[in-house]
């Protein structure tokens, strides 16, 4: 294989694992920023993975082409809806984070699996759809010498869309009034509040922005890569998603970038079967790798990284 | 007839059934200075409460320019022009000075908030009102003072014409409390009306015009300041004669009780004391003055045994004392009134007589064979409420449920009673009212007349200057000079604390 052949597939099979990821970090830095601490991103993943391949699995037929991209809306909706339960119980309700987030993981698996086996009768995981998320070369930028075939050839169209998100979501959070509001009750709601902001109102908005964004980085796992939900689609990539979101120092683009750091380490299984040295080496270390850089960048940085201060603190009027 | 901008007439606040306040009332005028003075608890803070839309009068009626108004929350207030700078500041540390300023009410260009009209607007603002502000600095960099003119100017961007200003005294240093003096005449030169809370009462001399006075919730009096002096005012706030001079004896201080020599300390991988020497003489208060931050808290620290020390020797009555357990150097005489009473002196939860016994509980006859004697503790408990004046309603009370100043007495006594050589005494009446300041300053004095030291550590230069037989001032660790407290100004003792040399 040529060099460029290589980078290619190294290039887009990382932009295919890191894309789910960018858009869960991205929701996770728009939850913590208001302060809510969201642990529950995993769970509203699985929302979106499911709820988007039962969507595909149903209308694949008469949408076509556009399926795929109509779930991601679908897994967004439903990760937003899920989403509520952790804003009406930490905001509304004052519950610890930590537990809310923790139930949610707990409950999105059970309660995905056993409504597979309803839909599907009895069986624990959904037949493969047939509207896939497959590669895009774009026209033209791949005729660049070299660049265009390592970057914009057969690679992932919603990776880079996930990358133009994060540049517009960093743009709203640090750029428009509502973004500086929703960072202001993640710093010190007292002082927002004593602003006549609505701190209830800007949480919600983050709880949900995160549960929309985490549906849809699951919807995006279930469309590219795992091409159908079972209890195994999501497998950690909610807590990868969390901790590219501190590396990313809960800044949309450190989290985008970080996203894609963590995308690479992913693809390892895939890559290393390419590249000749690491093609010697047991598969079992690259499918380690993934969770072992996560605890390793989660313990160098957690320690240092400056997370909003009043993330995980619930605010009581008048105290 | 007069124009009041702020008429409030017969505010009754009621929380169940106690009485926060009670019928009082207040009028402002335009460029007007109105102080409220009362010790803490005695309802100023509920008064200002109904005046910035937190809490609705239970009866009364609040005027705005003669006309009455009904607000149901701070953002209403807010509309009606009424600006509440707050004792502790409100801000976000992480923001930018601008954003601080106007987060909630961003002006906005096709979306996106318009940074640069809002730092034209208010950089018009500050000149127009002389406060010196950098907008583009974090908030978590900026002094005190500056955060403080950060707050006032949040309240002018948002046009106010009433401000509201909680205690704003109680964290600046002289020179910042100058400088805020100098704003507020600025206000109210500009015709905005300032209600300025405080139980301070020479700030009150300084600038206000008049002076509402109220304690245990019942108006006392309204008062033109300059026909006013301050023990009348002191008296009427209190209820009582207030003696404000303090009795020192002439006492023998040839012998020296307690001595620091090189010490250094570090904290965090920084140097917070580098190679400083200090003595304490029979009979003698040894003010320490300095800016918090300066290595003070690191010395108690280091002296009391909480934190290691890196070198240098710390001898009370010629016996060495560094390096030894904390048990240990109470036992040897040294006691120690904490500069945090609720997190380092007393354990909440227990009780007065528990708190009481908290570092003899381990010795007979509190002790006996590992039980703790209850009814010794209680009984002992109950003769120290006594004797110290401790307002409770009985020694099993916990100590959380007691007032501040009377939290204060219960270390006071505590330390007091182990007959200590030496007495450290870190900010002993910070948050304190003004009856338990003059019987906690009479207590320190009293362990000076009968012949030991007293090491005070305090940000009250008034304090410092009222008690001490020798000032000494910290800087960056280090005693940078020493002063005596008869012939020094606290705008002197100011300077020096900043780092400045004082002008020969």
């Amino acid at each position: 294989m040529s060099l460029s052949t290589i980078l290619m597939t190294v290039f887009s099979t990382t932009l295919i694992y890191a894309a789910p990821l960018i858009f869960t970090a991205l929701g996770g830095t728009f939850s913590e920023r208001s302060g809510i601490v969201n642990v529950g991103l995993e769970g509203m993943m699985i929302v979106g993975a499911f709820a988007s391949t039962v969507f595909n699995l149903t209308f694949g037929i008469v949408l076509g082409n556009a399926t795929p991209w109509l779930s991601l809306l679908v897994g967004g909706l439903f990760g937003l809806i899920f989403s509520i339960l952790h804003a009406a119980a930490t905001i509304t309700y004052r519950a610890n984070h930590i537990i809310s987030g923790t139930v949610l993981n707990l409950m999105a698996p059970a309660l995905c699996v056993f409504l597979t086996r309803i839909f599907y009768s009895g069986k624990g995981q959904t037949p493969v759809i047939n509207q896939s998320m497959g590669t895009f070369t774009f026209p033209g930028l791949a005729e660049i010498p070299f660049i265009g075939k390592v970057l914009f050839t057969k690679t992932s169209l919603i990776a880079y869309v996930a990358v133009v998100v994060g540049c517009v979501s960093w743009f709203f959070l640090y750029r428009t009034n509502i973004g500086l509001r929703l960072r202001s009750v993640g710093e010190n709601p007292a002082a927002a509040d004593t602003l006549g902001i609505d701190v209830a109102k800007y949480r919600y908005l983050g709880v949900l922005l995160a549960g929309a964004f985490g549906g849809i980085g699951g919807a995006v796992m279930a469309q590219s890569i795992t091409l159908n939900f079972s209890a195994s689609t999501i497998s950690g990539q909610g807590f990868m998603a969390l901790a590219a979101m501190i590396f990313g120092k809960w800044n949309p683009l450190g989290a985008t970038g970080a996203a894609i750091f963590f995308g690479l380490a992913q693809s390892l299984p895939i890559i290393g079967g390419y590249i000749p040295v690491l093609a010697q080496m047991d598969p079992v270390w690259f499918q380690i790798a993934p969770y072992a850089i996560t605890i390793v960048v989660l313990v160098i940085f957690l320690g240092k990284a400056v997370a909003p201060a009043a993330d995980g603190q619930n605010y009581i009027k008048g105290k | 007839m007069e124009k009041y901008v702020v008429q409030m007439k017969g505010i009754t606040k009621k929380f169940g059934s106690y009485k926060a306040n009670d019928n009082i009332s207040l009028e402002l005028k335009k460029g007007e200075i109105l102080a409220l003075l009362g010790e803490n608890g005695a309802g100023k803070s509920t008064l200002m409460g109904m005046l910035s839309g937190l809490l609705k009068p239970t009866s009364g009626t609040i005027l705005l320019d003669g006309k009455a108004v009904e607000m149901e929350n701070p953002r209403e207030a807010k509309n009606l022009g009424i600006g509440m700078v707050h004792q502790h500041f409100m801000l976000v540390p992480a923001f930018s000075v601008l954003e601080n300023i106007i987060l909630g009410d961003e002006p906005l260009k096709a979306g996106r908030i318009d940074y640069k009209k809002a730092a034209a607007e208010i950089t018009r603002l500050a000149k127009k009102y002389h406060l010196e502000i950098d907008l583009n600095a974090k908030v978590r960099d900026i002094t005190v003072g500056m955060q403080q003119r950060v707050e006032i100017m949040k309240a002018i961007y948002r046009q106010a014409n009433v401000f509201i200003f909680d205690e704003p005294t109680a964290a600046l240093t002289p020179q910042e409390i100058e400088q805020l003096m100098k704003i507020l005449r600025a206000l109210a030169a500009e015709g905005k009306a300032i209600i300025f809370i405080t139980h301070k009462l020479k700030e009150i001399k300084a600038v206000a015009d008049r002076c509402v006075v109220i304690r245990m919730g019942k108006m006392i009096a309204t008062v033109v300041v300059a026909e006013t002096k301050e023990e009348a005012l002191a008296e009427m706030m209190v209820g009582h004669k207030v003696n404000l001079a303090v009795d020192k004896k002439e006492t023998k201080q040839d012998e020296t009780i307690f001595k620091v020599e090189h010490l250094s300390v570090e904290s965090h991988g920084q140097l917070k004391i580098k190679d400083l020497d200090l003595k304490v003489h029979t009979g003698e208060i040894v003010g320490v003055a300095g800016v918090d931050g300066n290595g003070q808290s690191e010395l108690i620290a280091a002296i009391t045994g909480l934190q290691k020390i890196k070198s240098g020797t710390i001898t009370l009555n010629d016996k060495q004392i560094q390096r030894q357990s904390t048990r240990k150097i109470s036992a040897v005489g040294i006691g120690c009134i904490p500069e945090d009473r609720q997190n380092v002196g007393l354990i909440l939860p227990l009780t007065i007589a528990e708190n009481l016994v908290l570092k003899s509980y381990y010795k007979s006859p509190i002790s006996k064979k590992g039980f703790l004697n209850y009814k010794k503790i209680n009984e002992d408990g109950r003769a120290t409420i006594k004797k110290f004046d401790i307002r409770s309603q009985s020694e099993k009370e916990p100590v959380a449920a007691l007032s501040g100043g009377n939290q204060q007495k219960v270390i006071v006594a505590r330390e007091i009673s182990a007959h200590p050589e030496l007495l450290i005494a870190a900010n002993p009446t910070r948050g304190v009212d003004i009856g338990a300041i003059e019987y906690i300053h009479e207590k320190i004095i009293e362990q000076r007349n009968e012949g030991r030291g007293v090491l005070l550590v305090s940000f009250e230069l008034e304090e410092i200057l009222k008690l001490s037989d020798r000032v000494v001032v910290m800087h960056e660790g280090q005693i940078v000079g020493e002063i005596d407290p008869r012939n020094t100004s606290s705008e002197e003792l100011g300077l020096l604390m900043a780092g400045k040399k004082l002008a020969e």
